[in-house]
Protein backbone atom coordinates (compact mmCIF):
# COMPACT_ATOMS: atom_id res chain seq x y z
CA UNK A 1 0.00 0.00 0.00
CA UNK A 2 3.04 2.53 0.89
CA UNK A 3 4.72 2.08 -2.28
CA UNK A 4 0.46 2.82 -3.91
CA UNK A 5 0.75 5.91 -1.70
CA UNK A 6 3.80 7.34 -3.18
CA UNK A 7 3.08 6.53 -7.06
CA UNK A 8 -0.53 8.50 -6.73
CA UNK A 9 1.25 11.17 -4.59
CA UNK A 10 3.93 11.94 -6.85
CA UNK A 11 1.29 12.70 -9.43
CA UNK A 12 -0.41 15.41 -7.43
CA UNK A 13 1.74 18.48 -8.44
CA UNK A 14 0.89 17.89 -12.20
CA UNK A 15 -2.68 17.29 -11.58
CA UNK A 16 -3.04 20.31 -9.79
CA UNK A 17 -0.91 22.03 -11.68
CA UNK A 18 -3.04 21.05 -14.84
CA UNK A 19 -6.47 21.75 -12.65
CA UNK A 20 -5.61 25.11 -11.67
CA UNK A 21 -4.48 26.19 -15.07
CA UNK A 22 -7.84 24.47 -16.48
CA UNK A 23 -10.19 26.05 -13.96
CA UNK A 24 -8.61 29.04 -13.40
CA UNK A 25 -9.29 29.28 -10.12
CA UNK A 26 -7.39 27.53 -7.18
CA UNK A 27 -10.62 26.16 -5.37
CA UNK A 28 -12.16 24.31 -8.28
CA UNK A 29 -9.09 23.00 -8.99
CA UNK A 30 -8.12 21.16 -5.63
CA UNK A 31 -11.93 20.38 -6.00
CA UNK A 32 -11.37 18.17 -9.11
CA UNK A 33 -8.04 16.99 -7.71
CA UNK A 34 -9.27 15.71 -4.66
CA UNK A 35 -12.36 13.81 -6.37
CA UNK A 36 -9.97 12.49 -8.87
CA UNK A 37 -8.09 11.11 -6.47
CA UNK A 38 -11.07 9.75 -4.62
CA UNK A 39 -11.49 7.72 -7.72
CA UNK A 40 -8.26 6.60 -8.44
CA UNK A 41 -8.39 5.03 -4.97
CA UNK A 42 -11.55 3.21 -5.66
CA UNK A 43 -10.67 2.24 -9.25
CA UNK A 44 -6.83 1.32 -7.93
CA UNK A 45 -7.89 -2.50 -8.93
CA UNK A 46 -8.15 -1.71 -11.99
CA UNK A 47 -4.52 0.05 -12.71
CA UNK A 48 -2.28 -2.11 -14.37
CA UNK A 49 0.91 -2.47 -12.22
CA UNK A 50 3.83 -1.28 -14.84
CA UNK A 51 1.51 0.82 -17.30
CA UNK A 52 1.74 4.78 -17.19
CA UNK A 53 0.02 6.01 -14.04
CA UNK A 54 0.51 9.91 -15.02
CA UNK A 55 -1.69 9.04 -18.35
CA UNK A 56 -4.33 6.66 -15.85
CA UNK A 57 -4.82 9.72 -13.56
CA UNK A 58 -4.92 12.55 -16.62
CA UNK A 59 -7.19 10.28 -17.90
CA UNK A 60 -9.49 9.76 -14.31
CA UNK A 61 -9.33 13.56 -13.77
CA UNK A 62 -10.56 14.17 -17.44
CA UNK A 63 -13.95 12.33 -16.88
CA UNK A 64 -14.22 14.19 -13.56
CA UNK A 65 -13.91 17.23 -15.02
CA UNK A 66 -16.41 16.37 -17.43
CA UNK A 67 -18.63 15.61 -14.35
CA UNK A 68 -18.25 18.67 -12.81
CA UNK A 69 -19.01 20.41 -15.96
CA UNK A 70 -22.37 18.45 -16.22
CA UNK A 71 -22.97 19.07 -12.45
CA UNK A 72 -22.14 22.71 -13.14
CA UNK A 73 -19.94 22.86 -10.91
CA UNK A 74 -17.72 24.39 -13.59
CA UNK A 75 -18.43 27.58 -15.27
CA UNK A 76 -17.31 26.43 -19.03
CA UNK A 77 -18.37 26.92 -22.79
CA UNK A 78 -18.45 23.57 -24.96
CA UNK A 79 -17.42 23.64 -28.92
CA UNK A 80 -21.11 23.35 -29.67
CA UNK A 81 -21.98 26.74 -27.63
CA UNK A 82 -18.52 29.31 -28.89
CA UNK A 83 -19.36 29.67 -32.51
CA UNK A 84 -19.64 33.34 -31.29
CA UNK A 85 -17.04 33.29 -28.67
CA UNK A 86 -15.21 36.75 -29.44
CA UNK A 87 -12.62 38.12 -27.10
CA UNK A 88 -14.81 40.84 -25.37
CA UNK A 89 -13.68 43.19 -22.57
CA UNK A 90 -10.41 44.52 -21.94
CA UNK A 91 -9.64 46.93 -19.38
CA UNK A 92 -6.86 49.23 -18.41
CA UNK A 93 -5.52 47.22 -15.90
CA UNK A 94 -5.10 43.81 -18.26
CA UNK A 95 -1.53 44.96 -18.78
CA UNK A 96 -0.48 41.78 -17.00
CA UNK A 97 0.12 39.63 -20.14
CA UNK A 98 0.66 36.73 -18.36
CA UNK A 99 -3.23 37.15 -16.50
CA UNK A 100 -4.38 37.65 -19.71
CA UNK A 101 -3.13 34.59 -20.95
CA UNK A 102 -5.32 32.68 -17.78
CA UNK A 103 -8.23 34.74 -18.35
CA UNK A 104 -8.21 34.02 -22.27
CA UNK A 105 -7.49 30.21 -21.95
CA UNK A 106 -10.37 30.06 -19.83
CA UNK A 107 -12.22 31.65 -22.26
CA UNK A 108 -12.04 28.68 -24.73
CA UNK A 109 -13.99 25.69 -24.94
CA UNK A 110 -13.24 23.12 -22.87
CA UNK A 111 -12.37 20.62 -25.38
CA UNK A 112 -9.86 22.91 -26.55
CA UNK A 113 -8.41 23.92 -23.23
CA UNK A 114 -7.77 20.50 -22.63
CA UNK A 115 -5.84 19.64 -25.55
CA UNK A 116 -3.63 22.89 -25.57
CA UNK A 117 -2.64 22.11 -21.94
CA UNK A 118 -2.09 18.53 -21.82
CA UNK A 119 0.27 19.64 -25.06
CA UNK A 120 2.20 22.50 -23.96
CA UNK A 121 2.00 22.56 -20.30
CA UNK A 122 1.92 19.00 -19.27
CA UNK A 123 4.20 18.70 -22.43
CA UNK A 124 2.25 14.98 -23.73
CA UNK A 125 2.88 13.24 -26.75
CA UNK A 126 -0.03 13.77 -29.23
CA UNK A 127 -0.47 9.94 -28.79
CA UNK A 128 -1.01 10.41 -25.00
CA UNK A 129 -3.53 13.34 -25.30
CA UNK A 130 -5.14 11.19 -27.54
CA UNK A 131 -5.41 8.30 -25.13
CA UNK A 132 -5.82 10.43 -22.06
CA UNK A 133 -8.89 11.70 -23.87
CA UNK A 134 -9.97 8.95 -25.33
CA UNK A 135 -10.59 10.61 -29.17
CA UNK A 136 -8.53 9.88 -32.01
CA UNK A 137 -5.50 11.62 -33.30
CA UNK A 138 -6.91 13.13 -35.89
CA UNK A 139 -9.56 15.19 -33.39
CA UNK A 140 -6.67 16.29 -30.82
CA UNK A 141 -4.52 18.00 -33.75
CA UNK A 142 -7.94 19.48 -35.12
CA UNK A 143 -8.88 20.89 -31.47
CA UNK A 144 -4.66 21.85 -31.14
CA UNK A 145 -4.67 23.36 -34.48
CA UNK A 146 -8.36 25.33 -33.75
CA UNK A 147 -7.60 26.01 -29.95
CA UNK A 148 -3.98 27.57 -30.28
CA UNK A 149 -5.55 29.75 -33.18
CA UNK A 150 -8.43 31.18 -30.76
CA UNK A 151 -6.08 31.56 -28.14
CA UNK A 152 -3.86 33.66 -30.34
CA UNK A 153 -6.69 35.54 -31.00
CA UNK A 154 -7.87 35.97 -28.22
CA UNK A 155 -4.97 37.30 -26.64
CA UNK A 156 -3.98 39.78 -29.38
CA UNK A 157 -7.78 40.97 -28.64
CA UNK A 158 -7.09 41.73 -24.97
CA UNK A 159 -3.22 43.86 -25.75
CA UNK A 160 -5.19 46.04 -28.43
CA UNK A 161 -7.88 47.38 -27.12
CA UNK A 162 -7.36 50.52 -29.68
CA UNK A 163 -8.22 48.01 -32.14
CA UNK A 164 -11.27 46.65 -31.37
CA UNK A 165 -12.69 49.74 -30.48
CA UNK A 166 -12.32 50.18 -34.29
CA UNK A 167 -15.10 47.42 -35.01
CA UNK B 1 17.87 24.80 -53.60
CA UNK B 2 15.16 21.79 -52.18
CA UNK B 3 11.90 21.71 -54.18
CA UNK B 4 9.54 23.48 -51.63
CA UNK B 5 6.27 22.08 -50.69
CA UNK B 6 3.14 23.99 -52.02
CA UNK B 7 1.84 23.67 -48.13
CA UNK B 8 3.08 23.10 -44.71
CA UNK B 9 1.61 20.72 -43.01
CA UNK B 10 -0.29 21.54 -40.31
CA UNK B 11 0.89 18.84 -37.67
CA UNK B 12 4.19 19.53 -38.69
CA UNK B 13 4.06 23.49 -38.04
CA UNK B 14 2.95 22.24 -34.44
CA UNK B 15 5.04 18.95 -34.33
CA UNK B 16 7.56 22.43 -35.11
CA UNK B 17 6.13 24.15 -32.26
CA UNK B 18 6.38 21.32 -29.41
CA UNK B 19 9.89 20.16 -30.70
CA UNK B 20 8.40 16.84 -31.92
CA UNK B 21 10.04 16.97 -35.34
CA UNK B 22 13.00 14.65 -36.65
CA UNK B 23 16.27 16.85 -37.92
CA UNK B 24 15.01 16.46 -41.48
CA UNK B 25 11.62 17.37 -41.06
CA UNK B 26 12.60 20.27 -38.98
CA UNK B 27 14.80 21.89 -41.55
CA UNK B 28 12.03 21.46 -43.97
CA UNK B 29 9.67 23.12 -41.52
CA UNK B 30 12.26 25.94 -40.83
CA UNK B 31 12.89 26.69 -44.90
CA UNK B 32 9.18 27.05 -45.22
CA UNK B 33 8.42 29.23 -42.37
CA UNK B 34 11.76 31.71 -43.71
CA UNK B 35 9.44 32.26 -46.60
CA UNK B 36 5.76 32.63 -44.97
CA UNK B 37 5.64 35.17 -42.55
CA UNK B 38 2.01 34.44 -41.70
CA UNK B 39 2.98 31.21 -40.45
CA UNK B 40 6.48 32.01 -38.92
CA UNK B 41 3.98 34.59 -37.03
CA UNK B 42 1.81 31.57 -35.66
CA UNK B 43 4.92 29.88 -34.69
CA UNK B 44 6.15 32.14 -32.37
CA UNK B 45 2.92 33.08 -31.46
CA UNK B 46 1.75 29.39 -30.23
CA UNK B 47 5.75 28.95 -29.02
CA UNK B 48 4.98 32.21 -26.38
CA UNK B 49 1.44 30.29 -25.35
CA UNK B 50 3.49 27.62 -24.21
CA UNK B 51 6.14 29.32 -22.56
CA UNK B 52 3.83 31.47 -20.89
CA UNK B 53 1.69 28.58 -19.55
CA UNK B 54 5.08 27.33 -18.35
CA UNK B 55 5.63 30.57 -16.38
CA UNK B 56 2.29 31.12 -15.20
CA UNK B 57 1.02 27.72 -13.88
CA UNK B 58 4.80 25.98 -12.94
CA UNK B 59 5.02 27.47 -9.61
CA UNK B 60 1.55 25.44 -8.39
CA UNK B 61 4.02 22.41 -8.48
CA UNK B 62 6.08 23.38 -5.66
CA UNK B 63 3.45 23.96 -3.51
CA UNK B 64 2.55 21.97 -0.40
CA UNK B 65 0.15 19.18 -0.97
CA UNK B 66 -2.98 20.04 0.67
CA UNK B 67 -3.40 18.06 4.30
CA UNK B 68 -6.52 16.46 2.68
CA UNK B 69 -4.98 15.34 -0.51
CA UNK B 70 -2.24 13.77 1.44
CA UNK B 71 -2.01 10.22 1.64
CA UNK B 72 -1.40 9.51 5.56
CA UNK B 73 -4.56 11.34 6.03
CA UNK B 74 -6.63 9.64 2.89
CA UNK B 75 -6.20 6.03 3.10
CA UNK B 76 -7.77 6.33 6.55
CA UNK B 77 -10.81 7.93 4.79
CA UNK B 78 -12.39 6.21 2.55
CA UNK B 79 -15.76 6.88 3.88
CA UNK B 80 -15.67 10.25 3.47
CA UNK B 81 -13.91 13.15 1.80
CA UNK B 82 -11.96 14.94 3.90
CA UNK B 83 -12.73 18.59 2.17
CA UNK B 84 -16.26 17.97 4.45
CA UNK B 85 -13.93 17.48 7.29
CA UNK B 86 -12.22 20.53 6.18
CA UNK B 87 -14.91 22.84 6.00
CA UNK B 88 -16.55 22.11 9.30
CA UNK B 89 -14.55 24.68 11.52
CA UNK B 90 -10.90 24.00 10.92
CA UNK B 91 -10.43 19.96 10.04
CA UNK B 92 -11.75 17.50 12.31
CA UNK B 93 -9.63 15.04 11.49
CA UNK B 94 -9.49 12.47 15.07
CA UNK B 95 -13.44 11.30 14.29
CA UNK B 96 -13.11 10.96 10.65
CA UNK B 97 -9.59 9.25 10.49
CA UNK B 98 -10.96 6.65 13.83
CA UNK B 99 -6.82 6.28 14.47
CA UNK B 100 -7.07 4.38 17.77
CA UNK B 101 -4.92 5.23 20.83
CA UNK B 102 -3.84 1.92 22.35
CA UNK B 103 -3.19 3.96 25.68
CA UNK B 104 -5.09 2.03 29.07
CA UNK B 105 -7.13 5.25 29.53
CA UNK B 106 -9.51 5.63 26.22
CA UNK B 107 -12.71 6.70 28.19
CA UNK B 108 -10.54 9.47 30.05
CA UNK B 109 -9.94 13.04 29.12
CA UNK B 110 -11.53 12.79 25.11
CA UNK B 111 -10.42 15.98 24.88
CA UNK B 112 -6.76 15.77 26.01
CA UNK B 113 -7.17 12.26 23.71
CA UNK B 114 -8.30 14.06 20.92
CA UNK B 115 -4.99 16.05 20.73
CA UNK B 116 -2.75 13.74 20.67
CA UNK B 117 -4.67 11.84 17.74
CA UNK B 118 -4.10 15.53 16.07
CA UNK B 119 -0.70 15.98 17.24
CA UNK B 120 0.33 12.63 15.61
CA UNK B 121 -2.05 13.18 12.23
CA UNK B 122 0.30 16.84 12.34
CA UNK B 123 3.67 15.83 12.97
CA UNK B 124 3.33 12.86 10.00
CA UNK B 125 1.80 15.26 7.65
CA UNK B 126 4.68 17.92 8.36
CA UNK B 127 7.92 15.98 9.04
CA UNK B 128 8.42 14.56 5.77
CA UNK B 129 8.21 18.33 4.05
CA UNK B 130 11.09 19.55 2.42
CA UNK B 131 10.19 22.62 1.47
CA UNK B 132 7.69 23.46 4.09
CA UNK B 133 8.68 21.43 7.39
CA UNK B 134 7.51 25.04 9.24
CA UNK B 135 5.82 28.15 8.57
CA UNK B 136 8.14 30.18 10.37
CA UNK B 137 11.70 29.45 10.95
CA UNK B 138 13.83 29.63 14.53
CA UNK B 139 15.85 32.68 12.89
CA UNK B 140 12.47 34.52 13.98
CA UNK B 141 12.15 32.57 17.08
CA UNK B 142 11.15 35.66 18.83
CA UNK B 143 8.75 36.66 16.14
CA UNK B 144 7.12 33.28 16.48
CA UNK B 145 7.04 32.99 20.03
CA UNK B 146 5.44 36.16 20.36
CA UNK B 147 2.58 35.21 17.48
CA UNK B 148 1.98 31.78 18.83
CA UNK B 149 1.27 33.16 22.30
CA UNK B 150 -1.05 35.79 20.49
CA UNK B 151 -2.83 33.45 19.12
CA UNK B 152 -3.37 30.36 22.18
CA UNK B 153 -3.78 33.25 24.98
CA UNK B 154 -1.00 32.01 26.91
CA UNK B 155 2.59 32.27 26.86
CA UNK B 156 4.15 29.62 24.76
CA UNK B 157 8.03 29.19 24.97
CA UNK B 158 9.75 26.80 22.32
CA UNK B 159 11.91 25.06 24.81
CA UNK B 160 15.56 24.39 23.37
CA UNK B 161 16.85 20.91 23.50
CA UNK B 162 20.42 20.86 22.23
CA UNK B 163 21.03 18.85 25.46
CA UNK B 164 19.05 16.23 24.01
CA UNK B 165 20.78 16.61 20.96
CA UNK B 166 17.64 17.78 18.92
CA UNK B 167 17.90 21.82 17.25
CA UNK B 168 14.76 24.18 16.66
CA UNK B 169 13.43 23.89 13.53
CA UNK B 170 10.72 26.61 13.49
CA UNK B 171 6.88 26.52 14.43
CA UNK B 172 3.65 26.54 13.07
CA UNK B 173 0.00 27.37 13.68
CA UNK B 174 -2.40 25.05 13.23
CA UNK B 175 -5.92 24.25 13.90
CA UNK B 176 -7.18 22.36 16.90
CA UNK B 177 -10.61 20.80 18.56
CA UNK B 178 -10.94 24.39 20.43
CA UNK B 179 -9.18 26.45 18.45
CA UNK B 180 -5.58 27.33 17.26
CA UNK B 181 -2.68 25.51 18.16
CA UNK B 182 1.43 25.27 17.86
CA UNK B 183 3.43 22.28 16.19
CA UNK B 184 7.04 23.21 17.17
CA UNK B 185 9.46 20.70 14.95
CA UNK B 186 13.16 19.91 16.11
CA UNK B 187 15.55 17.70 14.32
CA UNK B 188 18.86 15.61 14.66
CA UNK B 189 21.91 15.73 13.73
CA UNK B 190 20.70 12.33 11.47
CA UNK B 191 17.57 14.68 9.99
CA UNK B 192 15.20 13.01 13.09
CA UNK B 193 12.54 14.81 13.40
CA UNK B 194 10.00 15.30 16.72
CA UNK B 195 7.53 17.57 16.69
CA UNK B 196 5.68 19.69 19.83
CA UNK B 197 2.38 20.26 19.74
CA UNK B 198 1.00 22.73 22.17
CA UNK B 199 -2.80 23.04 22.81
CA UNK B 200 -4.49 25.51 25.30
CA UNK B 201 -7.66 25.50 27.18
CA UNK B 202 -7.29 22.11 28.09
CA UNK B 203 -8.48 22.65 32.14
CA UNK B 204 -7.23 19.30 32.87
CA UNK B 205 -5.69 19.25 36.60
CA UNK B 206 -3.41 17.15 38.10
CA UNK B 207 -2.48 15.45 34.56
CA UNK B 208 1.07 17.09 34.93
CA UNK B 209 2.72 12.87 34.69
CA UNK B 210 3.64 11.89 31.31
CA UNK B 211 1.89 9.27 29.68
CA UNK B 212 2.05 7.60 26.22
CA UNK B 213 0.28 6.50 23.27
CA UNK B 214 1.30 4.94 20.10
CA UNK B 215 -0.64 6.01 16.52
CA UNK B 216 0.81 3.50 14.46
CA UNK B 217 4.75 4.07 14.06
CA UNK B 218 4.39 7.53 15.83
CA UNK B 219 4.94 7.51 19.50
CA UNK B 220 3.72 9.85 21.87
CA UNK B 221 4.26 11.31 24.89
CA UNK B 222 1.66 13.83 26.21
CA UNK B 223 0.82 15.97 29.58
CA UNK B 224 -0.86 18.49 31.12
CA UNK B 225 0.25 21.62 32.64
CA UNK B 226 -1.54 24.16 33.88
CA UNK B 227 -3.74 25.09 31.37
CA UNK B 228 -1.74 23.67 28.15
CA UNK B 229 -2.17 20.20 26.81
CA UNK B 230 1.69 19.01 25.34
CA UNK B 231 2.22 16.13 23.33
CA UNK B 232 6.04 15.29 21.74
CA UNK B 233 5.38 12.88 19.00
CA UNK B 234 8.31 10.89 17.07
CA UNK B 235 9.18 7.78 15.43
CA UNK B 236 11.16 6.32 17.77
CA UNK B 237 11.32 4.17 20.43
CA UNK B 238 9.55 4.92 23.71
CA UNK B 239 12.71 5.50 26.42
CA UNK B 240 14.32 7.51 23.91
CA UNK B 241 11.34 9.77 23.36
CA UNK B 242 10.89 9.75 27.11
CA UNK B 243 14.16 11.24 27.41
CA UNK B 244 13.58 13.96 25.04
CA UNK B 245 9.79 14.33 26.96
CA UNK B 246 12.02 15.18 30.11
CA UNK B 247 13.98 17.44 28.37
CA UNK B 248 10.87 19.53 27.20
CA UNK B 249 9.64 19.48 30.41
CA UNK B 250 12.93 21.02 32.12
CA UNK B 251 13.15 23.41 29.20
CA UNK B 252 9.59 24.46 29.92
CA UNK B 253 9.79 25.00 33.18
CA UNK B 254 12.90 27.04 33.51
Amino acid sequence: MDSMNLIITEQIPRLRRYARALTGDRTSADDLVQDTLERAWSKLHMWRRGSDMRAWMFSIMHNTFINHIRKNRLDTVSIDEDALEVPTRSTQEDFLQMRDLSSAIGKLAYEYREVILLIGLEQMSYDEVAKVLGIPLGTVMSRLSRGREKLRTIMAGESAPVLRRVK
Amino acid sequence: MSKQPKQLAEEDLHGYVDGRLDAARRAEVEAWLLNNQADAARVAAYRQQNEMMQALFNPVLNEPIPLQMHPQARHRSYAQPMRYAAMVGGMVLSGILGWSLHGAETNKQPAVLAMVNRAALAHVVYTPEVLHPVEVGKEQEEQLTKWLSKRLGNNIKAPHLTSAGYELMGGRLLPGNQGPVAQFMYQDARGLRLTLYISSKMAGKGEASFRYAQEGKVGVFYWVDEDLGYALSGELAKADLLRVANAVYQGLNQ
